[in-house]
């Protein structure tokens, strides 16, 4: 299906696209960014251009993480809820069910708070292994989005492994393969295939999420706009400018997985 | 009715501006909804009170007006007073020269000392020698991070900033930072409370710097709002000279925290 | 325990308050993002090139920047160009109160979500029904308000319930700009005591209660409202 998205788009000429109405959209469009470009405050920029790149940089390097390690829970969890035993199952869904329902700001808050407030009456965690890790604020922001990821990514996974049809797997027995191959090979590959369209946006959304970790200290590029906004008291041009960064992600993000999309030759059965 | 009623009043207060002004007008005083004992605190019924709220409310008698406390988050508060969300900021907010620029500040009522605390068991003191290699907590956009980051920044292994100071209080409770700076009577609160006492003491006083930390806290008025400005200023002159002041701090502290009596502005 | 009493010593009825809010805040949200959702809905589908090109302008940036951002964004400016609006009819500034601001900034980010739902689900209604609607002469309204809004209903409702429920998380996003939410006065609650552990896990308790509450009357409407058809049921965010 989007193999032939992708055939549509370069035989779409241009003309069709640019319309006289859309020109003028354009135009408009145009004069708005000049004009909060000329007629706001944007001095501060060159100041806080390194603070700001570090800043994206970690929000990026937040997203991927997170991401990535959630992902690798959510399979799993996905399973388990699919086909494991009902030992496996319940846990996973109770999972799943807390984190889905309940905010991940308060997640964040507790994780980080409120563990951190059980601290003192554990001395000995002070001189555990673990302690340089506790003491700063990105394992939390790390861990909370990974897991909110898992939960969302959980249920995703639960769809898409029950959907891969049975013949498939009845076939691939049928092959001699076995159950660890048939895992790896026929069901995993396609239920990530069935999965992806859903994770281009549940990535968009986990990028969304990700700024809330500016609330335990963690300084990403939410954190660095906020700074702006407290040093120097203008308001819109650092959410402004905030609000570009995001969309700019948020286009990469779903360029990536379009390409991701069409590399695969997707005929689901 | 009551918002037809409003608006006609409105109208004519418009149009009669200057001929006359009514006796008590609604002012609304933006704070920020944190525990800062004991200028800030909340009682279990939600109720806001301390030392600062006594005081706000001490000024708004004296000079005729009808306030109204606002909560607003600390970071918000100035673009708040700007975009006329409210009409005040009575929250411990120090004059300095970066706010002056943005909005104007009243007289001070109070001017105490800058401190820094930490945990017990680390012996240092509040001298950049002393914070080398520290994790130094301080609240966003307040004096205290400006004056870490001037002169402490270039020392100290990290300097995390918190939206409230109770969370950098929390944070050294937990043991994450190693030192957190602010105003000392709201940190001497801390150390007074069953958390602070187990886990940490005074560390000193930081060495003055006027440009950073200014004059002393002032009530933040929108710019050119003279009026208002000018009935506060009255108002804590008054209330400084009636003893009414005095009576209040007398609840709160053993000293008076009114610092020494020159005039900031 | 005993800080979770819901008589004074105890801040129980603090949180009952702020959990009102909330509630309040996410119903509120809600209806206005469904009105915004069927007016972008509309126009992505039978508005003129302008309308459409506007509300896919719309859709696309709420849903590409995080909501902290746009709250933070509504909030200032929400009030900036209300205050302006008034001063231009010669009204003295007001203030909005904070559950009102949390309304309209969060009825503007559902609604972007609605719209997408929306339109969805009318491109499932089949074609014929509404071509035999204009076979019968009825004005585009009536359509409208006779076939293809009954006739949407089932499709939406799986994608409004998730907005539903997203919604009445999104509205602990609103302590950031200190609105009286319950995840706001969990704060407050849990910085006065110290005992942030106990609060945050009690408000979690509350979220997720009403979470599942939530779900389980969506599930029986769900299932009244879509006899027949396969369940697609699960919590968005």
């Amino acid at each position: 299906m989007s193999e032939a998205l992708m055939d549509v788009r370069p035989k779409r000429k241009t003309t069709d696209w640019l319309k006289p109405h859309r020109i003028v959209l354009i135009v408009i469009g145009l004069a708005i960014v000049l004009a909060s470009i000329f007629l706001m405050r944007w001095d501060w920029l060159p100041q806080y251009m390194p603070l700001a790149l570090q800043g994206i940089w970690r929000t990026i390097w937040l997203l991927v993480v997170t991401s990535i390690l959630g992902i690798s829970l959510a399979i799993p969890l996905g399973l388990a809820q699919a086909a494991g035993p009902a030992w496996l199952a319940a846990p996973a869904k109770t999972f799943c069910t807390v984190i889905r329902g309940t905010p991940l700001l308060l997640q964040l808050w507790l994780l980080y708070y409120g563990l951190g407030s059980l601290f003192p009456q554990f001395p000995w965690i002070r001189d555990s292994f673990l302690w340089p890790y506790l003491r700063q604020a990105w394992p939390y922001g790390v861990l909370s989005l990974t897991l909110s990821y898992a939960g969302y990514e959980g249920e995703v996974m639960r769809g898409a492994f029950a959907g891969v049809p049975r013949g498939q797997l009845e076939a691939a027995r049928a092959f001699g393969m076995s159950r660890v191959t048939i895992f790896r090979r026929i069901w995993l590959k396609q239920a990530l295939h069935r999965a992806l369209p859903t994770l281009a946006g549940e990535t968009v959304l986990q990028l969304k999420a990700t700024p809330l970790v500016a609330t335990i200290t963690m300084v990403d590029i939410y954190a660095v706009a906020s700074r702006v906004r407290q040093d120097l008291f203008v308001t819109y041009e650092p959410l402004l400018l905030l609000a570009a960064v995001y969309m700019a992600i948020t286009g990469v993000i779903v360029f990536l997985f379009r390409k991701l999309e069409a590399r695969i030759p997707t005929r689901i059965g | 009715m009551k918002t037809v009623f409003k608006m006609a009043f409105a109208a004519a207060a418009l149009t009669l501006a200057g001929a006359w002004s009514a006796s008590a007008e609604e002012v609304k005083v933006g704070f920020s909804p944190e525990a800062y004992p004991p200028f800030y605190s909340q009682d279990a019924s939600g109720k806001w009170g301390g030392w600062e709220v006594d005081i706000t409310m001490a000024i708004c008698a004296e000079a005729k007006l009808d306030c109204v406390l606002t909560p607003i988050p600390w970071d918000g508060l100035i673009p708040a007073l700007k975009s006329k969300k409210i009409d005040t900021i009575m929250n411990s907010m120090s004059i300095t020269a970066e706010r002056e620029k943005e909005i104007d500040f009243s007289d001070k009522y109070y001017n105490t000392p800058t401190a820094i605390i930490g945990p017990k068991d680390q012996k240092f003191d509040a001298t950049p020698e002393g914070l080398k290699g520290k994790v130094i907590g301080v609240q966003v956009s307040t004096v205290h991070a400006a004056y870490a980051k001037k002169h402490f920044g270039s020392v100290a292994s990290e300097i995390k900033e918190y939206q409230t100071q109770d969370e950098a209080n929390q944070d050294l409770v937990a043991g994450r930072i190693d030192a957190t700076q602010a105003d000392s009577i709201a940190l001497d609160a801390f150390l007074k409370s069953d958390a602070g006492k187990a886990c940490c003491d005074l560390k000193g006083y930081v060495a003055p710097d006027l440009e950073v930390l200014g004059p002393g806290v002032g009530a933040g008025v929108r710019k050119g709002d003279t009026e208002l400005k000018d009935k506060i200023n009255a108002a804590i002159k008054a209330i400084r000279a009636d003893g009414k002041y005095a009576e209040i701090t007398k609840k709160y502290f053993d000293f008076d925290i009114y610092g020494d009596d020159k005039q900031s502005n | 325990m005993g800080l979770l009493a819901l008589e004074p010593p105890g801040r129980g009825s603090f949180l009952l308050a702020g959990f009102l809010n909330s509630v309040m805040i996410a119903v509120g949200a809600t209806v206005v993002g469904l009105c915004l959702g069927v007016c972008g809905a509309w126009c992505k589908l039978y508005g003129g090139p302008v309308a459409r090109d506007l509300a896919a302008v719309y859709t696309t940036i709420v849903r590409a920047v995080p909501e902290l951002v746009l709250i933070l964004i509504l909030y200032f400016a929400g009030a900036d160009l209300l205050n302006k609006a008034l001063a231009a009819f010669g009204y003295p500034p007001t203030d909005i109160p904070g559950v009102a601001a949390g309304i309209f900034v969060l009825g503007v980010v559902q609604g972007a979500y609605s719209t997408e739902v929306l339109r969805g689900a009318i491109l499932a209604i089949p074609q014929g029904q509404i071509e035999a609607a204009r076979a019968y002469g009825m004005s585009p309204s009536l359509i409208m308000r006779r076939i293809t809004l009954p006739a949407m209903l089932p499709f939406a409702i799986p994608g409004l319930a998730n907005l539903w429920l997203i919604a009445t998380k999104d509205t602990a996003l609103l302590a950031i700009v200190g609105v009286n939410e319950l995840t706001q006065v969990t704060r407050t609650a849990a910085g006065a005591t110290k005992a942030y552990f106990t609060f945050f896990m009690a408000a979690g308790a509350i979220y997720l209660a009403l979470t599942l509450f939530s779900s389980a009357i969506i599930g029986r409407i769900e299932r009244r409202a879509r006899r027949g058809m396969p369940s697609v049921a699960g919590a968005g965010r």
